[in-house]
């Protein structure tokens, strides 16, 4: 089994190689302009560091979100796209809980990564493998009484320190995370979703007013 | 014919996801799957609603070139993508899949210019491009004049729009006779029902000391919606189709005279047209009567190849394999400013020959290039 994973849902371009194991490879980038531009170099790279070739992966794992639409699809398109050229399953992990995986905490706790407008991205665990609510993408002030109390992961939680006063590390999601919590419910044989965009909001899309009407009056 | 190279083409610089997959000039597959229909109510294409629609449909439509095509992925020699102009977040998607998809298959990468795109196409319907050549691209994102000498190499702008593309008019002046969206089509048929001499609308930039080959639709959509208002006004009944044959006449008049003027100015004795727009019958008849008269060729692909497709991104790509220009690299971002100037994105140390010094950038407009990606923030 060779498990290539990836996730561009947050300002992280993040991606690893597991061979069943464990990680063999991996790489993390953070900046968020340049989701497309770093992606495919990253990938090329975590190959060549692991000495395998694309061809030899037997699965892609992406990063579903949820997460800003534009860098998220990057992951997603590419996911998708390997699946198609190589004909091999592509799994999705929802990214809040690589995030939780990662996370050294025992008992509840929430991860809460950045979703831009002053808002953030969010659930709740009962542990790092155990997510309790459905992702949730609201605004820190409205969700305080619910998480104020828990320890909490990931840059939305860092973010806003009065929402989350127990907040700490890690502040980004890693593919190696992914790619470990991936290969564990696979080995188990459990089911995957599907690899589909969690945008959690609607497309901003203003319906046009009334033409403009020029004659001056 | 076996030797030409398999190229398969995607385009996604709007709202059309566009597979085509080519051999030199012939036309093998032409995939396209259009969220148009999740933009009518919102009377414009919305980029978010574009972006999503690109993403779902990509897969599914690459398969289906490829088996209309009848080919394998295997066989292909390269893959091209827009990487520009177009929509930001749209043309990310497909650069993104184009990416994946030749990454995976081993296959060179050819990020390619929208616009060149549409020129390139019509070798698909009649035969490799004379050279030079003359084009008039005119959709709903652009009006412009090009002459070129060589379709991956040289491409000069003669004019352009000052304000509004043709296209936007068009759905402009749909909206003010409440014909909904995308206004082309309607209004084209409309007009064929109207009289074109029934209002003199005005002609924009066609004076004596106007800039030969620039165009300006702004005026013309100002005076149309005053008349159908003052109709309005009066408590009148608004003639639609005489109102949309004498727009559309004087949107088609200007296109083609100018067009007609700059092949005489440059000794070209051919002109192609593309563009959602040049789907517009009276556009075609116009510029076919314009140029019979002028002792010029009309080259207009069909309908279906002047709209936004893959198969035009897939014949640029195979153009480029056939002149051996050099490949894009793996970090080829999508340019949303694209120039036009620029046929395709070479890869970082392949400048066609000249400048080998201080290239941090792979393309010459670098600086431009730069200070685009900065500005779109693709995290939000
Ligand atoms: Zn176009």
């Amino acid at each position: 089994m060779l498990l290539l994973a990836l996730d561009t849902a947050t300002p992280a371009v993040t991606v690893a190689l597991h061979d069943g194991d464990d990680v063999i490879a991996s790489s993390s980038q953070v900046d968020a302009r340049r989701h497309g531009e770093l992606l495919l170099p990253a990938i090329d790279r975590v190959l060549a560091d692991a000495g395998r070739g694309l061809d030899a992966v037997t699965g892609i794992v992406v990063g579903i979100g949820p997460g800003p639409y534009t860098g998220l699809r990057v992951g997603l398109m590419t996911a998708d796209t390997f699946g198609l050229a190589l004909g091999v399953p592509v799994h999705g992990v929802c990214t809040l809980d690589g995030l939780a995986h990662a996370a050294a905490v025992e008992g509840p706790f929430v991860v809460a990564t950045d979703a831009r407008r002053k808002e953030v991205y969010w659930a709740r665990y009962a542990d790092p493998r155990t997510r309790v609510t459905e992702p949730a993408v609201d605004r820190p002030a409205d969700i305080a009484d619910q998480v104020r109390d828990l320890p909490a992961v990931g840059a939305g939680a860092l973010l806003y320190p009065e929402t989350f006063p127990r907040a700490h590390a890690p502040e980004h999601v890693s593919a190696a995370a992914l790619a470990r919590l991936a290969a564990e419910r696979l080995a188990a044989g459990a089911e995957l979703p599907e690899p589909r965009p969690l945008y959690l909001r609607r497309p901003d899309a203003q319906v046009p007013k009334n033409y403009k009407v020029v004659t001056p009056k | 014919m076996a030797d030409e190279p398999l190229v398969l083409g995607i385009e996604t610089s709007c709202d059309e996801t566009g597979v085509g997959v080519v051999r030199g000039t012939t036309l093998l597959a032409d995939a396209v799957a259009s969220s148009v229909d999740e933009h009518a109510r919102f009377g414009g294409v919305v980029p978010e609603v574009a972006s999503r629609a690109h993403l779902e449909a990509m897969v599914p439509t690459i398969r289906r070139a490829l088996k209309d095509a009848g080919v394998s992925a295997r066989d292909l020699d390269g893959i091209a993508v827009t990487a520009g102009p177009g929509l930001a977040g749209a043309l990310l998607v497909g650069v993104t899949a184009a990416k994946a998809y030749a990454y995976a298959l081993g296959k060179p990468l050819y990020g390619v210019n929208h616009l060149a795109s549409h020129i390139c196409v019509d070798q698909l319907e009649h035969g490799s491009l004379p050279e030079p050549t003359m084009a008039l691209l005119v959709s709903g994102g652009h009006s412009s004049l090009l002459l070129s000498s060589d379709i991956t190499s040289d491409v000069r702008p003669l004019g352009a729009t000052i304000d509004d593309a043709a296209g936007e008019a068009f759905d402009k002046i749909a909206r003010v006779l409440n014909l909904g969206f995308p206004g082309g089509p309607v209004i084209d048929r409309y007009a064929r029902e109207g009289d074109p001499d029934a209002i003199a609308f005005p002609r924009g930039l066609t004076g004596p000391r106007d800039p030969a080959y620039d165009f300006s639709f702004s005026g013309l959509k100002t005076a149309v919606a005053r008349w159908i208002e003052a109709k309005r006004a009066a408590g009148e009944e608004v003639p639609v189709r005489d109102v949309s044959a004498s727009f559309q006449e004087a949107v088609v008049d200007v296109l083609t005279r100018k067009a007609v003027r700059a092949c005489k100015d440059e000794g070209v004795d051919h002109l192609m047209i593309g563009g959602g727009v040049a789907a517009n019958t009276r556009l075609r008849a116009l510029a076919q009567e314009r140029c019979e008269a002028a002792g010029i060729r009309l080259r207009v692909p069909r309908p279906k190849l002047c709209t936004d497709n893959g198969a035009m991104v897939a014949a640029l790509g195979a153009e480029m394999v056939a002149r051996n220009r050099p490949p894009s690299d793996w970090d080829l971002s999508a340019d949303s400013s694209l120039p036009v100037t620029d046929p395709h994105v070479p890869g970082r140390g392949h400048t066609d020959g000249h400048d080998h010094h201080g290239h941090d950038h792979g393309h010459h407009h670098g600086h431009d290039h730069v200070h685009e990606t900065a500005k779109e923030n693709l995290y939000s």
